[in-house]
Order: C-alpha cells, then structure tokens, then sequence
C-alpha cells in the first residue's frame, strides 16, 4: 500500500508540472482525485489494512490528497496568470487613432457674452428685467427726456407700427417701466434686441442687441457709477484692464459720459483691433437725468441713480475678434461651431 | 467740426503739444475724431521764382530754366510746358524727399545739369480738393498763386506747417461748432485767457436806410435778422491766408465777399449770407412765409416749390432765399457785383429742420441753424464780417445796421447748491474751485452759500441744476472723480424661474448637438406662402412696420419657422449636409390690427434638423428636454398641418393643451426654400413650456426587488399605434409594470400586407415583494387578452 502511494504522490506532482492547459490539468484531477480516480479507489481500499496500518496510512494518504490537491490549485493559478498575460499582450491598439466624439452643440456668440455680463452683474446683486420690442413711443422717447423734434424719432431712424407704437431703439423704455412699477433700491440690467432703419452691412444691422442697466437708490454718486463700472470691466476683461470715463450727452443722463476700456487684444500697446490707440470705447453712462426720475414718480431729491448702455453685438465682435456683423445672423455652421 | 490749430491760436494763446491738447480736450468733453498733421512727408521744398526759360539744345522736349531760389540761382530741367517767366514755383532742392518717399537728386539731363525739380500738385501729395478749380494736378507745374518770399519752405507757404483736428461735436453743444466755441473750451481746459477777434469797422459812408428797408414778418420763426450794406465792392479772390484756412476747415474758396461770409460761420458759428443788392427788388428785404407753391431757383441753379410753412428771405415780389437753408440763384454775387447786402440772423431751428427735411437740402449753414443759434452772436459776427471786408480792401462798409430784434434774449439765472454737487458726484469740490470752473467756461457766479448762476446766452443746453454740474464735473475732470463701489441697500441679485429654465434648456439643446441660432424679427409678408398656410390661417394677421427698409423685412414674425428653413437652405448649399440647429426668441402676435397697445411677444422654440436624421430624432430631442424639465405628462400624437408632410406631422400636448407641432416638413415648402434633403422642425411655446416645468426633485428610492423582463410580439393592422398598445400595457399591467420598451417592427414576407409585428419587451416589478412566476404570468396574461380585444393583437410565437 505504502508504495503505491508513493507511486501516485510521484506520478502526479511529474503530470501537474507537465501540465500545459487548463483541461488537461482537470483530466489529471479526475486521474488521481475523481470519483474513480486512483487515490480515491486506493483509500476505498484501506479496509484490508490491519487496525495498526489503517490510522497510519490513511493519514499518509490524506496527506498525499491534500498535497495533489493544492498543487493543481497553484498550477491552476498559474495557468490563468499565464493565459491573462498572453491575452493583455495580444490586445494592442493604437492610441493615437481618432476618438468616437459625441457631437455637442453650443449657445450662439452673443448668447454666451450676454450670459457673461449677466453674471458679472448678477453677483454685484442686480437682477434681470426684461421688457416688449414694440413699444410706445412714450417709453421710448418722451419718458427719456428726448425733445419732440430730437432726430432720433425721424422715419429714417427708428421704425413705426403706428404712430404711437414703434421697434424700441434702445433697451432703456424698460428702465422706465421698471421705475414705474418698483421703488427703489433698483438694480438691474436690461438686455434684448433693438431696432434701427440701419441697412445691414459689416458694423450695422436694423436688429441688433443690447445690455443696459439701471441703479436707484439713495445717495447713488458718479463715484459709484465710475467704480461699478470699473470692476464690470475689470471682470470682462481682466484685472489689468483700465478704465476712462470721457464726458458725452445723452437726453436721458446728465452729468454723462463714454467709458473706454484699454483694449484687451494688444494690452493697450495699440493694435489693429483698437485702431492703434490702445483703448475701445465699450459704454455709455451717466447720472439718471431728473426729469425721467420724476417722470416715473421718484423725487429726484431724495432719490438718483445712475444708468449705463453697451452694445451686445459690438462686445461679442471685439472680444472674438469677429469682423463682420452678418456673420452673427446668417447662422453658418461653421461660424456657430467655433463658440 | 475741422478745426486748424494755427488758426485756433490767433484766439487762445496755447504752446500745448498737440497729443497733450488731444487728449485733454477730449477729456473735457470735445472729443478728437482725428488729427491731420500736414506735411509730414515734405522735406526741403522752397519757393522759386522762374528768371528764364529756354528750350533744352539736345531736347525739344524739355526746357531749361533758371530759377531764383533766394540764396542762389539753380538751373532745372523740366518737361511741363506751363511755365511762364516769372511764375513763383515750388522747388525741390537737392537731397530733398517728396511725400511719396522719392528723393531728388541733382543730375544731367540729356547732358546739362539739373538741380533740382520743378513741383506740380501731384507730386506735393496735394489733392484737388485743396486747390482752386482749374489747376492741373499732374502734368502742370503748380503756378503759385501769389509771390512769396524767395526760398520760403513750401510747408509755410502752403500752409503745410498745421494741423487740422477734428472734433466730434454733441449735438446739445451747437456752440462748439465755430473756431470760438473750440477756443472756449481750449480756455477753460487749460485755463487760458480766450482773445476775441477785433470788429471794429471804421465806414462812416453813408447811411444804411438811403440802401434799404427790413421787414419781419414772422418774427416767431425769426428771431432776430441783421442786414448791413457794403458798397464799391470789388470781387476777387481772398488773400491766401483766408483761401489756407477755409481749406483746411473743409470749405473751397469762391470770392472774397463768399468766403469772408463762409470765414465768419466757421469762426463764430454764426452763417451768412450775401445778396447783390442791385438784384433786389423794391430795395426791400422781408422775412416771410412762402406763399403755398410759390417757387425759388436756388444757388445750385435747381427750381423748388415751398409750402406756406417755409419760412423765405424776399424782396418786394419774390423770394430770394430759403431762410436759413440756401440763397437764391438770381441775388447770387457775381464778378461784377457792386453793392452788396449782408444778412446775419437767427431762424427757428425747428422750423428750418422740417423745410431742410421737406425739400431734401442740408447745407452747412442749416446744419448749424437746426441745432440752435445764439441770437447774442448775431451782430458780433455781421461787424466781424465788415472788419474783414475793410481789412481784405474787398469793399467799402456803409455806416449803420438794421437789426430786428423784438424780444430781446434774457440770461437764464439759476441756483446751484454746492454740496448737491458734491453729493451727486461722490466728490469733495470746494466752492471755490466750483466758482472758477463755471467762470473760465463764461458764467457769472455770485454768493457763497446757494450760488446764483448767470448762464451765458450760447448755452441754452444749461437749463437745469445737473447741467451745471455736468459742466463742473467735465472741467474738473471726469478721472479726478473717485470710484467706489456702492454701500447702500442690499440687493438680492439673478435670474427668475423662466430666466433659470431658457438656461437650463439651453445647456440640454448643446449637450444634445444643437446649435443656437439668432435670426431676424422681421420678414416677408411673402413667408406664408412660403410655408404652405392656408388663406385662412390667423397667423397670417402680421403686424406690419410702416416704413421698413424693404419688402422683405416688413412684417414682424408670428413664427420663425420660415427663418429656420432659410438658416437650413443656406447652410445646406454651402454644402454643410447635417445640422442640427434651435433657437429661443420670439414671435409678435397681435389680437387684432392695427395694433392699439402692446402686442404679445411670446418666447418660442424652435428645433431644426436634417441630415442623417428622421422625424424620431426630432421627437427624441424633445423628450430630453422634457426630461430636463421633469415635464412627464406630455403627449405626442398625430396630427396635421400644411407646412408639415401629411403622415409625419404631429402635436405635442402637455396637461392636454397643445404646445407647438412636430414634424417633417411638406416637399412643397422645401422646394419653395430650394431644401432638396429631408428636414424635420418643431416649433413650441416656449411661455407654456416654462409654466409646467417643475424644477421640484424629489428622489425616489431604489427599487428592493428584482425586476423580471418577458418579451412579447403581437401582430396588429398598421393603424395601430404605438401609443395605443403601450397604453393598453401600462393600463392592464398597473403598478406592476415598470417599463415598457419598443424595441422591433417588423414587416415582411410572415406577416400579412397591411399588418405588422411589433416587439416589447415589458418590465415586472413590484415595490412590495418579489414577484412569482404566477404573479407575472396573471397579468401578462391580462395584457394580452386586452390586448387582442382592444386592437386585435395576435400574438406572434
């Protein structure tokens, strides 16, 4: 007995080392540790053995099995390291192929500088009003202290609907409505579309877009107009932009003014984009003009403000160095896809 | 307003370099469009005067000339022909640069020395506007037109050594527009002392009343009218220094007696005019309204008929002038022009801007009169003039003015409050320093505690207390005034919930692989035919603009989709052959028309795709944006409409009201955009959208138990919907059913014609317990016989 058990421990440990394959090493298992496996049949035979031999060689036995038994294991291991190994090996790609890319859209140019201003604006603590495009000649004129002969109204500016209700010019009929319908403290910006009987070439269109704002409260100085504003550029264009504030007129401000910011394509060293003067005219301002605050039931005597207006369309131009306007509105593309 | 520095100092006296003048005057408020710094370019140019002349011995083409330069006397060869002896000539000296670079050198010419280069206008980089009428600019010699000092630098004598600053004048400040107003400016900008220009007129001949008579008719739209008479006079050209600076402020020279009236508006602001007395009917000059259709043939020799609102200069028959606008051809000055009568007045700029605007004339002098005259400068400028005619020996001034003047122009007095200034400013002027700035700018300031302010006659812009302080804060300077954030109250600053939703669905659209688009408001009243609507359909009912700038931008939207199959249309023929594109603007509708009050601006959405897409793309792109918006009870059925293909049109419905159309569009209205490629559009309203958007999550807990999936075929005719056996599903299964999936249509050779299988795949789950086999197959079971009840489903093994 003792030998042949010698016989199987040998025999085995030479097949498991020989082994090649995964199959192959359970064929051995069935050989030696299955139901008629060789070891098995030999310890069914161990009722033949002597009292004193039996405890002996069943432990010598149980010894062998359980050496078979952890020696496939290991093999068993190795053979899947092995195999893993070979297939990482075989899986090679070339890395700098194309990617799958999802296709993404994006918001429109002047979406996206709208929205750029909005949250400059939004975190100074005002909010967002937005008004009607056809309006009454009212809000658009008269309540902003335009004369009734001011040039601005011909037929050859602004259009008309009837002779009550034309195409706002500008966004500022809504600052009005808004002073009609709040008290102060008012903060807020006022951005839309405007028209005006321009015909569309590279710098004019008859709709374009703008962003004015409005702040009324209780001791508002052109102190606070100068440093709102200063830090809205500051935050457009970076903390080393500048600013200058140029005296101007408006009907509806008084003192008034135009702000320049230093231009941030050439760090105000002069370039093409700001015609070499190193500065880009970016807003006008001013004090809100008496008249339209009592126009609007707000005593100009306890109350002032200040108000301010920009361009939309001309911002989006200069900050992406965009050079023709028509761009904006014919929609190509491959004009929208690079925003 | 051109304004020559030169000229500007005989009036303030500045050393001021010219950027440092630039920038601090425009800092003042009289912005700088632009300097010209004149001859730059030219370098050792002179005046010579030609001695002789003779042909060149070995050219007949070219002459030799000697030419007296001062110090020497140079020969020069040239080949211009229009030179005479004794002609004053610009020289280039040797080593000299002309304006466009070249330099000249002295050399042989067909063997005789040449030292130098006879000029003509071209080659002074000259250009005809700043020449006389007549000269040759490129193959002439430029024939000086008076003697100069032998050897002067041609810059002095061109007037070369200037420079011309523009300035872009607000239209609130008409007194800005004259040489004075800028020297005004200048003075209070820099603080100097101004220097009026003399009007002393010495004529003491006879008496202007022998000459002739005035009347004011409409004195409501004249103000004040001025006439003065010059007799003995003498047309010819003015003297070089006046021809040199009305050039450079940008009018031509004419005449002495034109150009002194031109040279006295440009200088105080105020325009003139002259009449050839002789031409004058009845020796009368009266100021009137023009009679309706009455006619006038002005200077620039075109008949025009008025209407009784115009007002007219006239003698005792016949208008000789449109006040204020342009002279009359026939009072015109000509060379043999011997008695003139000099107007200066003051007509009602509104009125003046309605006639300019009627007869379509804008001239110099209206230009200025529509803005707003000081009727103080009236008889300021006609002495000036009569200063300048004695001075130019142009005529000899008769003693005596007719001035009508009725009311006389008071000086607005005012108040100002310091501190107000102070306190609107955010500043800490002391008054003192608010005296001075008003007064360097001409106004009379008095007391100490509230200041009475006298304001001066050309200021009607100043009428109340912010003006002041406006002109206080711009000498002062707009940069000294502080920034400072605000401290007052606090303001809670963002967006409201249909600001917060239009981002939030626009954030979905680009994640989605839309672009946003930006498309015009108005458009073509054309665009409903366009797009297939019927004759009937309300959208039609437009609101028109009543003075577009053309056909096609005339009505206002009352849908974009015409606007996005243009975008597609062009996108597409410029060979762009997908896309996918929105927009969230709005559309302009209107109850009824003519419009009486607002309209109703609704914010709409618009999809638009094509390419490798259909009508499911479309509607899965809407399904996102639902999902975003936690928008699930909405519906898509179908449904029709002409712009849309008749079996792909559908409405979506949320809470049962209907939100927009989905759809492919009609090949008739593809053709009508020149679309030869499939496209797929939906437009909704945006407004209901945002309403039943629910920006409320609430989460929902993990399922606990497993889910079991059964697929089921059933064979239905083709009108059954897919949403008819989903609902069947959903509504037999109940609570049990978690997720029903479409994954298959199949029709084909097993299946019968006008039939089809359709695959789901039906989810089971319960939120209470682990469902058994029985469960599940209870109420499979209950679906399918609905199923085959309902819709006839036969189900497929």
């Amino acid at each position: 007995m003792r030998e042949k058990l010698e016989k199987i421990k040998s025999e085995s440990i030479i097949e498991i080392d020989n082994v090649e394959s995964a199959q192959q090493l359970e064929e051995i298992r069935v050989k030696y540790l299955g139901k008629k496996g060789q070891l098995t049949q030999l310890l069914r035979g161990m009722g033949q053995l002597s009292p004193q031999e039996r405890p002996i060689i069943g432990q010598f036995a149980n010894e062998i099995r359980d050496l078979i038994t952890e020696k496939i294991e290991q093999t068993a291991y190795c053979l899947k390291r092995k195999d893993l190994e070979k297939r990482l090996r075989s899986e090679f790609i070339d890395v700098t192929m194309p990617g799958r890319k999802k296709k993404l859209g994006n918001k429109h140019p002047l979406t996206k500088v709208l929205n750029e201003i909005e949250d400059i604006f939004i975190g100074m603590g005002f909010s967002i009003v937005e008004g009607p495009e056809i309006e009454k000649a009212y809000y658009n004129f008269d309540a902003l202290n335009h004369s009734k002969y001011h040039p601005a109204r011909d037929m050859q500016d602004t259009f008309y609907i009837t002779e009550e209700l034309l195409l706002r010019t500008q966004t500022s009929p809504n600052q009005v409505r808004t002073m009609e319908r709040q008290k102060p403290p008012i903060r807020v910006i006022v951005p839309g579309r405007v028209y005006r009987a321009d015909e569309i070439d590279a710098t004019h269109s008859p709709m374009f877009h703008q962003i004015e704002g409005l702040v009324v409260d209780k001791g508002i100085t052109m102190a606070n107009l100068k440093g709102t504003l200063d830090v809205f550029a500051k935050k457009l264009y970076g903390e080393q932009t500048q600013t200058k504030f140029r005296p101007h007129h408006f009907p509806f401000t008084e003192p008034s003014a135009e702000m320049d910011c230093t231009c941030s394509a050439c760090g105000g060293e002069g370039c093409r984009i700001c015609k070499n003067t190193g500065w880009i005219e970016i807003l006008g301002a001013g004090m809100v003009h008496p008249n339209v605050l009592a126009n609007c039931g707000i005593d100009p005597e306890v109350y002032s403000g200040f108000a301010f207006g920009m361009g939309l369309d001309r911002i989006a131009m200069l900050k992406y160095d965009i050079t023709d306007l028509r761009l904006m509105f014919e929609n190509d593309k491959r004009f929208l896809e690079q925003f | 307003m051109l304004v020559p520095i030169k000229w500007l100092k005989d009036y303030v006296d500045m050393d001021i370099d010219i950027k440092e003048f630039v920038d601090a005057m425009t800092m003042s408020g009289s912005k700088v469009e632009s300097v010209e710094e004149m001859g730059q370019n030219i370098n050792k140019i002179v005046v010579g005067k030609i001695l002789e002349i003779v042909t060149h011995p070995n050219a007949d083409s070219l002459l030799v000339t000697k030419v007296d330069v001062g110090e020497e006397v140079l020969q020069i060869i040239t080949g211009a022909t229009n030179i005479r002896v004794n002609d004053f000539v610009p020289v280039a000296l040797h080593g000299s640069t002309l304006p466009n670079g070249t330099k000249i050198k002295r050399g042989k010419l067909r063997g005789l020395e040449s030292n130098g280069m006879l000029c003509s206008p071209d080659e002074l980089g000259l250009d005809a506007e700043s020449l006389p009428e007549g000269v040759d600019m490129v193959d002439g010699i430029y024939i000086l037109p008076h003697e100069y000092p032998l050897g002067q630098d041609i810059k002095e004598v061109l007037g070369f050594d200037d420079k011309i600053v523009e300035f872009e004048i607000t239209n609130n400040r008409p007194d800005c527009l004259s040489i004075l107003g800028i020297a005004r400016e200048a003075a209070a900008t820099f603080g100097l002392k101004m220097k009026y220009p003399s009007i002393e007129v010495s004529g003491k001949e006879g008496y202007i009343s022998d000459y002739i008579s005035v009347s004011v008719q409409d004195t409501d739209l004249c103000p004040r009218f001025a006439v003065r008479i010059i007799k003995n006079v003498e047309v010819k050209d003015s003297p070089a220094w006046m021809q040199d600076r009305l050039l450079k402020a940008g009018i031509r020279p004419i005449n002495n007696i034109v150009d002194i009236t031109n040279y006295v508006m440009l200088e105080t602001g105020q325009p003139m005019h002259a009449y050839d007395l002789n031409m004058l009917e009845g020796k009368k000059i009266i100021v009137r309204r023009a009679k309706e259709n009455e006619k006038i043939v002005t200077l620039d020799e075109a008949e025009r008929t008025l209407d009784n609102e115009t007002l007219v200069i006239a003698d005792a028959n016949k208008a000789i002038g449109i006040a204020g606008i342009m002279g009359g051809y026939n009072s015109e000055i000509k060379d043999d022009t011997k008695t003139i009568a000099l107007e200066s007045a003051v007509f009602n700029s509104i009125n003046v801007r309605l006639s300019s605007k009627k007869l379509g004339l804008r001239t110099e002098a209206s230009s200025r009169f529509e803005k707003g005259l000081d009727v103080e400068t009236v008889q300021f400028a006609i002495d000036r003039a009569c200063h300048l005619v004695e001075l130019l020996q142009a005529g000899e001034v008769v003693e005596g003015m007719i001035d009508i003047y009725p009311v006389r122009k008071e000086k607005r007095v005012m108040e100002l409050r310091p501190d107000r200034v102070n306190q609107l400013l955010g500043t800490d002027i002391p008054v003192s320093r608010i005296k001075q700035v008003l007064e360097s700018l001409e106004f009379e300031v008095t007391g100490d505690e509230i200041l009475k302010v006298i304001v001066p006659t050309f200021r009607d812009d100043v009428t109340i207390e912010a003006d002041l302080i406006e002109e206080i804060a711009r000498i002062y300077g707009y940069e000294n005034i502080p920034g400072k954030l605000m401290d007052t109250t606090f303001t809670q600053g963002g967006r409201n919930t249909k600001q917060k939703i239009r981002e939030m669905v626009r954030a979905n659209l680009a994640a989605q692989g839309l672009y946003e688009t930006y498309t015009y408001s108005f458009v073509s009243p054309s665009v409903f035919n366009q797009i297939n609507y019927k004759a009937n359909n309300p959208l039609r009912k437009a609101i028109k603009i009543i003075n577009p700038l053309g056909e096609d931008q005339s009505i206002m939207r009352t849908t974009i989709i015409p606007n996005m199959l243009e975008v597609i249309s062009r996108n597409y023929n410029r060979k762009i052959s997908e896309a996918m594109f929105y927009e969230l603007s709005k559309v302009y509708l209107a109850e009824e028309l003519p419009l009486k009050d607002l309209a109703y601006e609704r914010d709409t959405l618009i999809i638009g795709i094509y390419g490798d897409v259909d009508f499911y793309d479309l509607k899965g792109i809407i399904e996102n944006v639902m999902a975003e918006l936690n928008i699930s009870s909405y519906r898509v059925l179908p449904s029709n409409h002409e712009t849309f293909h008749p079996g792909r049109t559908a409405e979506l419905l949320i809470n049962n009201k209907r939100i927009g159309y989905l759809g492919e569009i009609h090949p008739d209205v593809l053709d009508n955009y020149d679309i030869p490629t499939r496209v797929y559009i939906a437009e909704l309203d945006f407004e209901e959208i945002a309403i039943q958007s629910n920006l409320d999550i609430k989460y929902k807990p993990l399922p606990k138990y497993p889910s079991i999936e059964r697929d089921i075929a059933v064979v239905v005719a083709e009108e059954i919907t897919a949403a008819q056996v989903e609902e069947i599903i959903r509504n037999k299964g109940g609570k049990l059913v978690s997720d029903v999936k479409l994954f298959d249509i199949y029709r084909g050779s097993q299946i019968e014609e006008g039939y089809k299988s359709m695959a789901y795949s039906i989810v089971y789950r319960s939120d209470e317990k682990t469902l058994s086999e029985d469960d599940i197959t209870k109420v499979h079971n209950k679906i399918l016989n609905s199923l085959a009840n309902q819709v006839g489903a036969i189900l497929r093994s």
